[in-house]
């Protein structure tokens, strides 16, 4: 007998039963049809406004910088001061003709932008966030040609833009616009990204950018 | 004459082994207690031990041995109550020693349902406030492992502490924490168990209160003879001492000899 | 690695002596129950999110079967493959064979037990594949030769001291003594093996049958770098960690972080679902996963089916006073605390493991805290019944238990003999009320004295006053 029946056929027997009866395979078809919601926290269900004052309040408690910019147009010089403040020039940015599009001519001066994957020694890296998790302060962004993950995790620093209007209460409703856009099959990579990375490793002392990077700057657009 | 006295509540005692063998007091204080709570205590006689030992040893047949003889001696009392949450605590254990189909069963469930450690009776079942004490002097209270997280007593003997006058209650750190009496762990792990309660006793200790107090012999009995052994003053007594105002007898661990030496 | 567990008591003799290790232990006890505490205050929602949790795991048992069936059909949908491992062989096996395949020189890992379960590092430096660890804690001990002694943290009984020894004999630099310039240093050192390496193998928390996705939680990032720079990503799981939907994994994600170190929520949380995608510009192109049984479908329906709930948090271990005294090491294997106690006598045999679920009060504060409600001294309680039931407790216990019984079912008997008992300490410690020395309880007495009977026994006293009162 195969591993995998074997396998199969221990947990049946000790299920005391050999196949599935028709209602319990029906009951494993609806929850994954319609993979309905356990217990949802409550600060996860504010009105909008609140939700974006904590989901503010949690990235930053998680030690993301978090920048708020009107509009998207403002979003080159807040990324060139950014850097420069760190003194890093080099930018990797993704593919996004939202991203793309702006005004970088503006700034060629202090900043040095790629359209690339990540590599070592990336200085600085600029993505778009899906959406926003209040809850937590967390980031959803997917991979994509435009995106690729490593954009998420080899820079230094990963600068990430969200819209306001993206942000979302809880994880559910970030699952729930996740299936809209990849109705069937997710993207190969969801990121869920709560602030740099970080250990505490040696000695239970918390340091920042462990593998990861070290800063994470959210740019928060609205 | 009206007859406006309810009738006396019919208790059946559980002594618990170490009760009956290291110190009577806590049971004497225990009828004392529930006398003035108004009922009417009988001590079925054979009773022997709850059967913590062989439980927690995985002797199943003993267990249901002496589970069966326990459940028997206690049948026809409208309570059951013992100073011990660990003892009334395996009582609560009986049914899980039996198959659904064994008779037994139904009747360790219902003894089940009439076995409460005292604090618990007192305040959970009596709603008594009635307790008349001269104790005085600070008290630290440990919270003995299955009377807090198998039957939830926590607040119960707390407030009965509160009804002392003389009684000031500062709270130990880490007052949750097992003493690692563990019944056999601790002749059986002797060196974890002492890495333990030398904890425990620091923080007693630490808490500035004269007195230890906890609901379980077991634990009480262990960290006494740390804190002897330590050459602490420290005090240890099981609550009930304290409620029943018989606090004029040596404290755990100590003797006449030590009573006077205080005085 | 090698099994010490019926070394235990050796073991924590030691430990209870090793002034850094008692040191770290204490730092961990400083940090996690607060940090958990505060976060359970934090989500008012907690205790009931708990309940859920143990029953949404209980019906995945129940159809474990089926989400196992879903989950890897969504998996190959993805254009990844499933590899099914009876036993840890199987699974070394299947894994070897893989970077065979890929001709793999170099793999780099994320952190994950179920391949120190298997066993797999050894394994793979046998056969001339070398397995680079970069959870820095995992990576601090395999530069040691040392392994995990706790499930999330594991170097937590390692000092600053010891790191910088191992960084400084190993990277041939200068030696550093400052925690933030050790971890500059590791992550220099680890990115250029991340970027070399030709397969990444992770663990995974959780496998999700609806999109045939798992999913790695980290605060560091490197189970990120190993799974997406590689060309083949295998990812090694054990069986029980299938859960149904997305909605399901957040439960427990809600759980997970805050039951462990009582964050809100992990810094990554990476879920993958297959290979790479035509025209993505990174990603791996074989996706594996290698699904570990290893003992665990042999629990099912029966009396330790529960301890499969487990998600692997390390609540219990945070929490138990004898792990807080022994550490991790002490336990002898891959599972420490609670969770290992239950967990060891099922893989290796409780005949080796004997010792571990004896080693416990039964205090119960583990489960107290376990996010996902396992009754872990009753788990322990049942080892303890196989042991009893297989003669493999020691004589002297089981004589000892056996004259207990018998007297305790026999209530006149019983009378005498704590009659006589009462009498015999009384004589020997009646002037002080304790003993200082009783020869056969040297356990007790060795450390603390033992208080002595106040006079006769309750009985005794008890049915003399109700004789006079009979006569009066």
């Amino acid at each position: 007998m195969s591993s995998r029946a074997e396998i199969f056929a221990n947990i049946r027997r000790g299920l005391g039963r050999t196949e599935a009866s028709e209602s319990q395979r029906e009951t494993v078809r609806q929850r994954l049809q319609t993979h309905p919601r356990n217990s949802i926290p409550a600060r996860g269900q504010q009105e909008p406004e609140a939700q974006v004052e904590l989901f503010i309040r949690m990235a930053r408690e998680a030690a993301a910088e978090v920048i708020p910019l009107a509009d998207m147009t403002q979003l080159p010089q807040a990324v060139a001061d950014t850097l420069e403040a760190k003194g890093q020039h080099e930018l990797v940015m993704a593919r996004d003709d939202t991203l793309t599009q702006l005004g970088w001519a503006g700034v060629h001066e202090r900043l040095h932008c790629h359209q690339r994957t990540g590599q070592v020694g990336d200085e600085a890296s600029l993505t778009l966030a899906f959406a926003g998790i209040a809850e937590t302060g967390t980031l959803m962004l997917y991979s994509r040609p435009d995106s690729p993950t490593t954009l998420n995790f080899l820079p230094d620093t990963h600068l990430v833009v969200l819209q306001r209007k993206d942000i979302v209460g809880v994880y559910e409703d970030a699952w729930d616009r996740l299936r809209q856009l990849s109705p069937g099959r997710l993207p190969r990579t969801v990121n869920l990204i709560t602030g740099p990375s970080r250990s505490a490793d040696i000695e239970q002392k918390l340091q920042m950018g462990a593998h990861g990077p070290r800063q994470l700057v959210i740019y928060l657009i609205g | 004459m009206s007859n406006t006295q309810t009738a006396p509540i019919k208790v059946g005692l559980f002594v618990t082994c170490l009760a009956d063998m290291f110190r009577p007091e806590v049971a004497f204080a225990t009828v004392r207690l529930l006398e003035q709570a108004g009922c009417e205590v009988e001590v079925p006689a054979a009773q022997t031990c709850c059967g913590q030992p062989a439980f927690n040893s995985g002797d199943n047949h003993s267990s249901c041995s002496i589970a069966r003889q326990t459940i028997e001696a206690f049948e026809g009392y409208r309570y059951v109550v013992g100073p011990s949450g660990s003892c009334i605590g395996m009582l609560h254990h009986y049914p899980e020693l039996f198959a659904d189909d064994d008779p037994w069963k139904a009747r360790a469930e219902d003894l089940r349902s009439r076995a409460f450690e005292i604090t618990s009776f007192l305040v959970d079942q009596l709603n008594f406030s009635g307790i008349q004490s001269g104790f005085s002097g600070r008290v630290t209270y440990h919270d003995s492992c299955s009377g807090l997280r198998e039957l939830g007593i926590k607040q119960q003997p707390r407030q009965l502490l509160s009804e002392i006058n003389g009684a000031e209650l500062t709270e130990m750190q880490e007052a949750e924490t097992c003493c690692g009496f563990g019944g056999t762990f601790c002749v059986k792990y002797p060196d974890i168990s002492n890495r333990m309660v030398g904890n425990k006793t620091e923080f007693a200790v630490s808490s500035g209160a004269g007195t230890l107090v906890g609901g379980d012999l077991g634990c009480l009995l262990n960290m006494a003879g740390k804190l002897k052994r330590e050459g602490h003053a420290m005090q240890v007594r099981h609550i009930v001492e304290l409620l029943a105002d018989m606090t004029q007898t040596p404290a755990i661990g100590e003797s006449d000899f030590d009573l006077a030496k205080a005085l | 690695m090698q099994i010490k567990s019926p070394e235990f008591k050796q073991s924590a003799r030691i430990a209870l002596q090793d002034v850094n290790l008692q040191k770290a232990l204490g730092n961990l006890k400083a940090g996690f129950p607060g940090k958990r505490a505060a976060a359970v205050a934090r989500l008012p929602e907690f205790d009931r999110l708990r309940d859920e949790a143990r029953d949404l795991k209980n019906h995945i048992l129940e159809h474990l079967d089926l989400y196992l069936e879903q989950f890897e059909a969504r998996v190959v949908e993805n254009g990844g493959q499933v590899h099914w491992c009876r036993t840890s062989e199987d699974a070394r096996q299947t894994i070897l064979q893989i970077c065979r395949e890929q001709n793999a020189k170099t793999v780099t890992k994320g952190k994950s037990m179920v391949t120190e379960e298997i066993n797999l590092n050894e394994y793979l430096e046998a056969n001339g594949v070398r397995p680079v660890e970069t959870d820095l804690g995992e990576y601090i001990l395999q530069l040691r030769g040392d392994h995990p002694s706790h499930i999330i943290a594991p170097a937590i009984h390692l000092n600053l001291e010891d790191v910088s020894e191992a960084f400084h004999e190993h990277h041939k630099r200068p030696k550093l003594n400052d925690p933030a310039e050790l971890m500059a240093e590791a992550r220099e050192m680890l990115r250029k093996q991340f970027v070399a390496a030709d397969v990444g193998i992770t663990g995974a928390n959780f496998l999700v049958a609806e999109t045939g996705s798992t999913i790695i939680v980290t605060n560091e990032g490197n189970g990120d770098l190993t799974q997406t720079l590689p060309k083949t990503h295998i990812v090694v799981s054990s069986i029980e960690k299938v859960v149904p939907t997305l909605e399901d994994m957040t439960l427990f994600l809600r759980l997970l972080a805050r039951s462990a170190t009582g964050q809100e929520f992990s810094v990554y949380n990476t879920l993958s679902s297959g290979n790479r995608r035509p025209d993505d510009q990174d990603g791996p192109e074989n996706f594996h996963v290698v699904l570990v049984d290893n003992g665990r479908s042999d629990m099912v329906g029966t009396q330790f089916q529960d301890m499969l709930r487990c998600i692997r948090c390390s609540a219990c271990m945070n929490h138990c006073p004898v792990y807080g005294a022994v550490g991790g090491h002490s336990y002898g294997w891959v599972y420490p605390g609670p969770m290992g106690s239950v967990l060891t006598p099922q893989m290796i045999g409780i005949e080796q493991a004997a010792l571990l679920p004896n080693a416990s009060t039964a205090c119960g504060k583990c489960e107290e805290v376990c996010p996902v409600r396992i009754p872990l001294p009753k788990l322990m309680r049942h080892w303890r019944e196989k042991e009893f039931e297989r003669h493999l407790t020691p004589r002297a216990v089981r004589w000892g238990l056996g004259s207990w019984a018998f007297l305790a079912t026999r209530p006149k008997l019983y009378r005498l003999f704590s009659a006589c008992a009462s009498r015999f300490m009384r004589l020997l410690g009646s002037k002080k009320g304790r003993i200082s020395s009783l020869p056969l309880a040297s356990g007790w007495t060795d450390h603390r004295d033992m208080p002595v009977p106040t006079g006769k026994t309750f009985m005794q006293q008890w049915h003399a006053r109700q004789q006079q009162e009979t006569k009066s």
